[in-house]
């Protein structure tokens, strides 16, 4: 555990002075990125590996907050008010999504949502008045909380380092909390639970809007980082390469989507660095890693590092053993 | 009033394309429980090799039905191939084959990309189909007749295989209770790969199929799969009936919608299968609830 406890030091350490380390814009730039995808992870993370519920809509509902966003400050108003309406509308829209695709769990679930997913890359598409189509939204500007300007690299990377650890501090709590727990206990035994007198809909509707809030968070930290926002963003391929972000690090554990976030992220912007074919490695990591470690990375690389060290612990304790067996 | 009859005839023609599209999906869904993720794909590969045959790219130039019969049987071979070497293996476990079918999708898009290039390819109508007929006041494409005649012989070509055949009735045993079909004796597993190959080859050729009409372009599987996802939630998943009442209901709606709510097409579009899942969510013909 002190093990455990050392490496998340140095991890936290290494995230603060990561500017002084890793100098150059590009790469403090990347680091953003991996930060507010991890929180974007986390979020569906808190759905597929606490829930049990597969949602392919998650960009949508990304793509809602950053269009609100967007169209907020095109109206004129201040970052402040933006956002708040931003995650307003969000929690309105995942309250409706929730509602809608938790009719269904399993196979329908995913079937819902991504048709909800669908829904809301098609408006974003063709209702060229409100979102500008195909064109985007741009924004001028970043927000300067306590008239500290976010315009500069460094400054953006520390405000999603704050809003990261405190989305993960959030997920931690609400993980470790007895809804955290019941939530478990809905994706494991949904029957018992009932039985048990847990209300498993409600549950459920809370994880979604923990969930949805979550994705805002990330979704106003990316409209902010990019200054722009297209339906590219909310299609079907942004919505599985979050999914494979919580997949490959490890659904169900709280630090597996963040390494998964790094590991797309990285993958995706160095590998569109020198080749085109980004898509197909994606879709070829994906089904590598269901086939062959459908665990996610995380979870599958300690268990076979507990094999390896109780393998070897066993091979150091059957001599002294075989020794007082022939006394 | 011509523009209410061709909007109509249009529909139609619409309809019976997502029909040849959507009965393969429905199958595999009702039989093997899990939405195919690649079947947009599917379609554009289909669209895609035989736009290759009949335009003559690899230095074969080929009649189009001899290209639409080619394309088919490779796609329906590809189908096959991916259900033995990649769903195989997760048995039982539908979340981890819905998630492959998605990879799966994934490279197939990039694949084509990377084979035929982002231009659009336009695939000629068939010379013996390129007249015009006049049924009235209307003046219709013989192509788009025929491909409403080509839907209605597929659907009761399936009808009667699902119907009268033995191969059928156990296809229909694996839909209805899976458990129970193994049990006295039918190979469900065996018949997962003939349906997937026998979805794989119907989407394939609906995509050649459509190719004079829609053309073919990078993203044509993002359209399609949507497309018949509604069919089947509004049809209910496994039932032939279904998916073809879904298909034309599907058709009339997209056409409609994009002629009269061009801003809200997409919404239009779900909306109905929204009401579906929430009144009926088993869908209008279905057996049971995914």
């Amino acid at each position: 555990m002190s093990g455990r406890v050392f490496a998340l030091g140095v991890a936290f350490v290494a995230l603060v002075t990561l500017p002084y380390w890793m100098t150059g814009v590009y790469y403090i730039n990347v680091a953003s990125q991996i930060l507010f995808y991890a929180i974007f992870a986390l979020a569906l993370n808190v759905l597929v590996g606490y829930a049990g519920l597969v949602s392919l809509g998650h960009a949508g509902l990304f793509g809602v907050t950053a269009y609100a966003t967007g169209y907020m400050l095109q109206l004129g108003f201040g970052h402040p008010m933006a956002i708040l309406v931003a995650l307003v509308i969000s929690l309105i829209s995942v309250a409706i999504y929730a509602v809608l695709s938790l009719r269904s769990t399993g196979i329908g679930f995913i079937m819902i949502t991504l048709a909800l997913g669908e829904i809301l890359w098609g408006l974003a598409y063709r209702w060229i008045s409100l979102t500008g189509g195909d064109n985007g939204l741009s924004l001028k500007t970043r927000p300067e909380p306590f008239g500290y300007s976010l315009s500069d690299a460094t400054a953006f990377y520390y405000a999603t380092l704050v809003i990261f650890l405190l989305s993960l501090a959030a997920v931690t709590v609400f993980v470790r909390s007895p809804l955290g727990a019941a939530l478990m206990g809905t994706r494991d035994q949904a029957r018992r639970m009932s039985a048990l007198g847990y209300h498993v809909w409600a549950i459920r509707f809370y994880a979604c809007l923990f969930s949805g809030l979550l994705t805002a968070v990330s979704a106003i930290l990316f409209v902010y980082y990019t200054q722009f926002i297209s339906p590219q963003t909310l299609g079907l391929t942004s919505s599985a390469e979050v999914l494979l972000m919580v997949i490959s690090g490890g659904a169900g554990t709280l630090l597996g989507p963040i390494f998964g976030a790094g590991l797309v992220v990285i993958v995706k912007t160095v590998v569109s660095g020198f080749i085109e074919r980004w898509n197909f490695l994606l879709g070829a990591i994906f089904v590598a890693i269901v086939i062959l470690m459908p665990e996610g990375l995380v979870p599958g690389t300690a268990r076979l590092w507990r094999l390896a060290r109780r393998k070897r612990a066993r091979s150091s304790k059957a001599i002294p053993g075989s020794a007082e067996a022939k006394p | 009033m011509t523009f209410w009859l061709v909007l109509t005839a249009n529909s139609i023609t619409f309809g019976g394309l997502l029909f040849l599209l959507s009965a393969g999906f429905s199958l595999i869904f009702g039989l093997m429980r899990i939405p195919n993720l690649t079947h947009g794909s599917l379609f554009m590969l289909g669209a895609y090799i035989g736009a290759t045959f009949v335009i003559g790219m690899l230095g074969v130039k080929m009649n189009f039905w001899l290209a639409a019969v080619l394309a088919t049987l490779t796609v329906a071979f590809l189908g096959a191939l991916a259900e033995r070497m990649l769903l195989r293996r997760l048995p039982g476990d539908q979340l981890a084959q819905v998630l492959v079918t998605l990879g799966l999708s994934f490279m197939a898009a990039d694949f084509c990309l990377l084979v035929w290039g982002g231009d659009p390819l336009s695939v000629a109508t068939p010379p013996e189909l390129a007249g015009f007929a006049r049924l009235g006041v209307l003046v219709f494409p013989n192509y788009r007749l025929a491909i409403i005649v080509i839907a209605v012989i597929v659907a009761i070509g399936l009808w009667l295989l699902l119907d009268r055949t033995r191969l059928g009735a156990m296809i229909r045993a694996g839909v209805d209770d899976p458990d129970m079909a193994r049990v006295v004796g039918v190979r469900v597993s065996q018949l997962f790969t003939i349906v997937f190959a026998l979805g794989a080859g119907l989407a394939a050729f609906a995509g050649i199929i459509g190719g004079p009409i829609l053309s073919v372009y990078p993203g044509l599987d993002q359209d399609m799969l949507p497309l018949a996802l509604v069919v089947v939630i509004l049809g209910g998943s496994g039932s032939l009936l279904g998916s073809f009442v879904g298909s034309i209901i599907v058709g009339f709606i997209y056409n409609f919608g994009q002629a009269l709510l061009p801003e809200l097409a997409y919404f239009v579009l779900f909306f109905p299968m929204l009401l579906v899942l929430l009144l009926r969510p088993q869908g209008l013909f279905g057996r049971h609830v995914p």
